[in-house]
């Protein structure tokens, strides 16, 4: 006999993520992933400038703020014919590489290491042990014996008061938490540094953007024009400030997360073989370095591997409408040609339908509908999408730079590269790619200075900013790989209006329910086999959601009530 | 363990702050408050005995900026509001728990502080269907706000989305996404808009709930005074070419690149409350204005729908007056104007030429 849990809200992600599970003999032997909540921005878009568009998609999420605005620009600009000036293109890249410093090592410190991380046993450990552990594994500075010997009066005074805030009824103490407890500490310590750190790198953005979360685009390039002489333009001021912040980063990369990465990670060994999942991974491509039209210059490649055969590499086409579908057999709408069919985004469409159970509810029923995500599919085949994705992708095709990270870590910890496709791989995976992206913010930033000096200072393309110069009717797709995964709009502009937009977002590759050849995604899929200690403090569940950081206001924002998503656009 | 919080004199004692600088502190402030030395004793027992104040954060139908832009304040830094100022017992972004522990924690909160914790919101309440749009725990988000509402002190409704609907509540609100105030009728209430709210914004008026034990002091509109009382435009550093008729006409033209006014390419600062142009994004760093795109007013009720971003603000209510917030707040957006042309001919009249120009521009735009 099964017993089925239920684990909603699940916290320390963006969004409301419900997900249930059955347990037998200590393991996860079947689980649901289900998407709590909906917006439609979709149906709000319709009938808009689409040069606003970036503003509005830009509210999907917050946390991976600057994603969509950067995508919704690109579909625009693909639509209208818009080549954007280089400088534009480095800034764009400058601020999508801020992003993923940022999002991932908040990621790793406040979403994900309080599933390793016991922050109550850190009050065993020893000040100058700790002291000396973090001494050996980083040169970070804040390592004395007097920093953690305060840190641990500090955390004492907080667990003494009995008001412990977030730390409530964490599943401290239990069984699945293996560091030593001087690790523990260490975790803390970083876990409040991080905190102070990320409010600084993001002050890249608001130098280009003006604000961070939610800095400003434009079709076209961007608005922060280079005014040397300007005080307040981009002048030298500015472009050392973003250099420092740049630097900054990725000291604090190489000398708190990456070592922390590697110490708690070779606890948890047993981790590289839990949770792996489909073997199945997408990534569409990004940060282009001769143009977004050159997809042969992106840093990161684009590819499909499947079942972990890293010897082919197979390549997506987001206009072949055999790619990618959607399918909604389990999602809360209708399709008008049957709920058993897959379509394209293109000729998507959707209604909502909720037929779930009127709340206060327990359970869902899965014999129905269980969520408002979609299901999109690849081929027909379901995707894993995000950090993981690229850096198999990357590694399989033979990079360089990704073999030597790859290798070395694995290396380090003494795992086999097996050990990658997993719930410990795709943590780990987040690490490494944060080092690559550190190295490449420096180099985007050295050739901006460099167009700058040869006397490039064009920022924005306005040939064709006015609406009256657009064709009557016109359609555009634009992609990223947004820190969580693949992530693709599709534009149809008619009138100087929106006519059609619609967006397939990371989490919902991850997250979507069963198809309707009953295959799972990446969530349910990674979840089987879960070793579950205490199916009361389902901490075990957690870690692997987590390992692919959710992002739930993504994957559920969504589709027009009218279900008329026509249109074919051109190739990418 | 002792189950008793700890009060706002023993936090900054564990900080290594003496008595005295305790007893100065507590002068400063009564001082502040504007009461009498007589006060001081009172401030001070106040300080000694007030435990930190618990929080209780929900999320409905929003995007977590809010949250986002809260952990990017400065001063205090968030490390330090969440250690030593307050207890954040319940938020979805940041706890550790989930689920049913999650559940609990909140529960627990409710019960032993009630009447006496901050319920913080983030997000809409969708209202069409039951409130199946987004549900949490089994719940709908109208019941989880009714229940946590019920026993709050005062609520405070973070960001445009809880203060008054936002981007899921632009036309044609597919899922009746609702602000806050709209719900829950019997209690104080704190709106702090913007998409998001400055960071120091949003720690500035937990620190002053903190401090000085009071919810801060509110315009008509429920926004504190301290941050939303002043225009964008009257506190923009380009303003000074906007009187002088200076203008961007593209973006990236010459003209942007000297830094000049960027209300011809649509900004909407004149029409818009809020600190940008005094407080700053990112702890000073930066505000929209400076880096070159207008102000889109995303602190202001309904803001997507008053037009495209690039659009002029001839349209507005308002504009054109020194108009206080109050009165700006009366009138409803989209009304008949008092056109850009009569503010800048008022101050600009010794640019004859450059305004013609200005109104010309604006006569055309009346009319298309």
């Amino acid at each position: 006999m099964s017993q089925r849990i239920v684990i909603d809200p699940i916290t320390r992600i963006e969004g409301h993520l419900r997900v249930e599970a059955d347990i037998q003999d200590g393991k996860v032997v079947n689980a649901y992933s289900s998407g709590t909540m909906v917006r439609l921005l979709e149906e709000i878009l319709r009938g808009r400038d689409p040069r606003d568009a970036w503003a509005f998609v830009g509210r999907v999420c917050g946390v991976c703020t600057s994603t969509h605005s950067l995508t919704s620009v690109r579909a625009v600009e693909d639509a209208l014919k818009i080549t954007v000036p280089p400088n534009a293109e480095l800034v764009r890249n400058i601020m999508f590489a801020v992003l993923y410093m940022h999002d991932h090592v908040v990621h790793f410190y406040h979403l994900h290491a309080l599933d390793w991380v016991d922050i109550v046993n850190a009050l065993q450990a020893d000040p100058k042990k700790t002291a000396e552990i973090a001494q050996s594994i980083s040169n970070y500075p804040k390592s004395s014996v007097g920093h953690f010997s305060d840190l641990k009066k500090r955390i004492k005074k907080f667990v003494d008061s009995g008001q412990l805030g977030i730390f409530a009824n964490g599943y401290w103490g239990h069984s699945a938490y293996k560091l030593p407890p001087e690790i523990n500490l260490i975790g803390v310590s970083h876990y409040l540094d991080a905190l102070e750190w990320q409010k600084e790198i993001v002050k890249v953005q608001a130098i280009f953007g003006g604000k961070n979360p939610h800095p400003n685009y434009l079709v076209g390039g961007m608005a922060c024009s280079i005014g040397l002489n300007d005080a307040a333009g981009i002048n030298a001021e500015r472009l050392a400030y973003v250099h420092q912040l740049l630097k900054d980063a990725k000291k604090f990369i190489e000398q708190v997360y990456i070592p922390d990465l590697l110490a708690i990670a070779s606890f948890y060994k047993d981790w590289g073989a839990i949770g792996g999942g489909l073997g199945n991974f997408l990534s569409y491509g990004d940060l282009p370095t001769n143009g977004y039209a050159d997809k042969s210059s992106f840093k990161f490649p684009s590819g499909v591997i499947l079942n972990k055969d890293i010897s082919k590499i197979h390549e997506v086409d987001l206009s072949d409408e055999g790619h990618v579908q959607e399918f909604v057999n389990n999602s809360w709408y209708d399709y008008s040609g049957g709920n058993e069919v897959g379509l394209h985004p293109w000729k998507g469409e959707t209604k909502l339908n909720y037929d779930g159970p009127q709340p206060p509810y327990d359970n869902l029923d899965f014999n129905k509908a269980y969520s408002f995500l979609k299901t999109p599919r690849w081929k027909g085949h379901a995707m894993e999408v995000g950090p993981l994705a690229r850096m198999v992708i990357g590694y399989a095709k033979g990079i360089p730079e990704y073999k030597e990270v790859v290798d070395s870590t694995l290396a380090k910890l003494e795992v086999p590269v097996t050990a990658l496709f997993s719930t410990l791989g795709r943590t780990a995976a987040r690490g490494l790619e944060s080092i690559l992206v550190a190295d490449w913010a420096l180099e985007f930033y050295d050739e901006l200075i460099a167009n700058i000096k040869n006397g490039d200072i064009r920022m924005a393309n306005t040939e064709k900013f006015e609406p009256s110069t657009w064709d009557a009717s016109c359609k555009g797709v634009g992609y990223a790989e947004a820190p969580r995964g693949a992530l693709g709009h599709w534009i149809v502009i008619e009138n100087q209006k929106i006519k059609n937009y619609q967006l397939v977002v990371p989490t919902t590759w991850n997250a979507s329910p069963r198809d309707p050849k009953g295959q799972v995604s990446a969530y349910e899929s990674a979840l089987l086999d879960t070793p579950i200690a205490d199916p009361e403090n389902p901490v075990e569940i957690l870690r692997t959601v987590h390992s692919f950081d959710p992002c739930m206001a993504c994957s559920v924002h969504l589709y027009d009530e009218e279900g008329k998503h026509i249109s074919q656009t051109k190739v990418v | 363990m002792v189950n008793q919080r700890p009060t706002y004199y023993e936090e900054i004692e564990r900080k290594g702050y003496s008595r005295r600088d305790f007893l100065k502190f507590c002068s400063m402030i009564t001082a502040y408050m504007g009461a009498s030395q007589l006060g001081i004793a009172q401030v001070a027992e106040a300080m000694e005995t007030t435990p930190r104040i618990p929080i209780i954060w929900l999320h409905f139908q929003e995007c977590t900026c809010c949250s986002e832009s809260f952990i990017r304040s400065s001063h205090p830094i968030v490390a330090d509001i969440l250690m030593d100022q307050i207890s954040l017992d319940y938020t979805e972004t940041l706890m550790a728990a989930s689920g049913h522990q999650a559940e609990l924690a909140k529960e627990e909160t409710m019960k032993k502080y009630k009447g006496e914790y901050i319920l913080c919101v983030e997000g809409t309440v969708p209202t069409a269907e039951n409130g199946v749009y987004c549900c949490i725990g089994g719940k709908t988000a109208h019941q989880v706000l009714e229940e946590a509402a019920e026993g709050a002190k005062a609520i405070i409704a973070w960001g445009t989305c809880a203060s008054s609907g936002c981007v899921q509540a632009a036309k044609p609100n597919p899922t009746t996404a609702t602000p806050i105030h709209k719900i829950i009728k019997n209690k104080p209430i704190v709106r702090v808009p913007g998409c998001p709210p400055i960071g120091e914004v949003m720690a500035g008026v937990v620190v002053h709930l903190v401090t000085f034990g009071t919810l801060p002091e509110l315009d008509g509109s429920k926004r504190p005074k301290a941050f939303y009382s002043k225009r964008v435009h009257d506190s923009c550093h380009r303003r000074p070419y906007f009187d002088a008729g200076l203008f961007v006409e593209t973006f990236d033209d010459e003209n942007a690149k000297k830094g000049y006014c960027l209300y011809k390419v649509g900004c909407k600062g004149p029409v818009t409350y809020n600190s940008c142009g005094i407080i700053k994004w990112n702890n000073g760093v930066s505000n929209p204005i400076q880096s070159g795109h207008g102000c889109f007013s995303c602190s202001e009720d309904d803001y997507w729908d008053n037009g495209s971003l690039y659009s002029r603000t001839t349209g507005y209510a308002g504009f054109g007056i020194e108009s206080d917030a109050d009165e700006v707040g009366k009138i409803a957006l989209g009304a008949t104007a008092v056109g850009i042309g009569a503010h800048a001919v008022a101050t600009n009249i010794r640019k004859r030429k450059l305004i013609s120009d200005l109104i010309d521009e604006d006569e055309t735009q009346k009319e298309s």
